[in-house]
């Protein structure tokens, strides 16, 4: 009875960072490795998975914890456990693939310093219970891989004329090259910011009418 | 109004607490670190094997066997673990009789965006760098990147002079990269057109690792070679 309100609810709280409040569209945080890593939609993906990864286990673990961290030392404690999910994960990459870890660099390491990961423990996880606090995660990981990965294949398409690595446009096709270069990223995330503005205010113009 | 300001109650921090969760919390995160450590590290260490070895067959295609060496100042032994300071690691890549058929080893500088790493190949019977492949770079794409492509950059490497002084303590002409066009010896490289940094960076990387690796192991390559011999 009381487990069909509560289903709906998660799935709100799914969608809502997948959508409604999709880190990388709507919140525009964690810029920093939206605009380095995505150069290809392998690298995007990877980076996607990394940190929902890092943000589920935290938010699960900080959530389970939370009645025994007391405030005063809540930071100190969600930073250490952030660190050392980004540690695990940093050693499962490497024996996954060294080639994707090449690729990823530094940005693997600095997860820890991903304010949406911080900002779900502090914002989300410290005042709801562990299920709540893992869907929560979940949606804001799988919002913020989606949004990776549409940088990264529209960067790849037009930047290299691949996706994945596979050529598209056969040998005649001249890369756009300067869109897996820094300018390029902005350039494209500029884009995708515009076209999600574009939708909320048709949407509001609906309501409106 | 009374004007009194409304008492809040401030519960005292308890430290011990504060002391007893981070422990507790740390502790259980050290555990966990080092379980996926002990886990993971078998296949870290296979996985970097194997793109070594593919780098080298790559550039050695007869390499049937690969033994990966230190040298250092004390002489040539075969690797454990990481190089020891002041040691340099190559590999000798034996033929599938058992016969040396060449020498990798590895030479890092600083690119445009980040360091070079590339592999070498170095035979003696030529006393030359017969080939490379780059191992590690992030130049630009479409410009530094020509370092793996570019085929008259590459034929640069086909026959590099590295050959020794006749003391066997140093190299008789530095490897040099020079501007697009002017290669004169065989110990120049020709640089790539508008990627000058990059393809100095390989120039670099080859000639400090050659530098230092070839007058402690050519003295020494009669014994690698046996020892391939007796495997």
């Amino acid at each position: 009875m009381s487990c069909q309100p509560l289903q709906a609810s998660n799935m709100e709280q799914l969608l809502e960072g997948i959508w409604k409040q999709n880190p990388v569209f709507v919140m525009a945080l964690g810029m920093c490795p939206t605009l380095a890593v995505t150069v290809s939609a392998f690298n995007a993906l990877g980076m996607g998975l990394a940190t929902t990864f890092v943000l589920i286990c935290s938010c699960t673990l900080i959530s389970m914890l939370r009645r025994f961290i007391p405030r005063e030392v809540r930071i100190a404690t969600y930073i250490v456990i952030i660190a050392t999910f980004v540690t695990l994960v940093d050693y499962i990459i490497q024996a996954v693939s060294l080639a994707l870890y090449e690729a990823l660099g530094a940005f693997i390491q600095l997860i820890v310093v991903n304010c949406i990961i911080l900002g779900r423990a502090e914002a989300h996880a410290a005042n709801n219970p562990p299920l709540s606090a893992l869907v929560n995660a979940l949606g804001m990981g799988i919002g913020f891989t989606i949004g990776l990965f549409a940088l990264g294949s529209v960067r790849e398409v037009l930047g290299a004329g691949k996706l994945f690595g596979i050529s598209l446009f056969g040998e005649h096709f001249q890369p756009w090259v300067v869109m897996v270069l820094p300018p390029g990223g902005f350039f494209v995330l500029g884009l995708w910011l515009l076209f999600f503005a574009w939708l909320a205010k048709r949407k509001e113009a609906q309501h409106g009418a | 109004m009374s004007g009194e300001q409304p008492i809040h109650f401030v519960p005292p921090v308890n430290s011990l607490r504060m002391v007893r969760t981070l422990m507790l919390v740390t502790s259980l995160c050290g555990g966990l670190i080092v379980a996926v450590w002990q886990w993971t590290q078998p296949a870290i260490a296979a996985n970097k094997k194997v793109v070594l070895e593919r780098s080298v067959r790559a550039l050695i295609p007869n390499a049937a066997q690969i033994v990966e060496y230190d040298a250092s100042a004390k002489g040539v032994t075969v690797a454990k673990g990481d190089a020891a300071d002041g040691a340099i690691r190559f590999y000798a890549a034996y033929d599938k009789d058992g016969k040396l058929d060449a020498i990798a080893a590895e030479g890092a500088a600083r690119g445009y965006s980040d360091t070079v790493r590339v592999l070498y190949g170095y035979r003696q019977a030529c006393e030359c760098i017969f080939g490379i492949r780059v191992t590690q770079m992030r130049e630009t794409p479409g410009i530094g990147d020509k370092i793996i492509t570019d085929p008259a950059f590459l034929q640069s490497f086909e026959h590099l002079d590295v050959s020794l002084s006749p003391d066997l303590k140093s190299m008789f002409n530095a490897v040099k990269t020079v501007k697009h066009g002017s290669k004169q010896f065989g110990w120049e490289i020709d640089a790539i057109a508008g990627a000058t940094i990059t393809s100095k960076a390989v120039g670099r990387g080859i000639n400090d690792s050659a530098q230092r690796l070839l007058p402690l192991l050519v003295p020494h390559l009669e014994a690698i070679k046996q020892k391939g011999g007796a495997q």
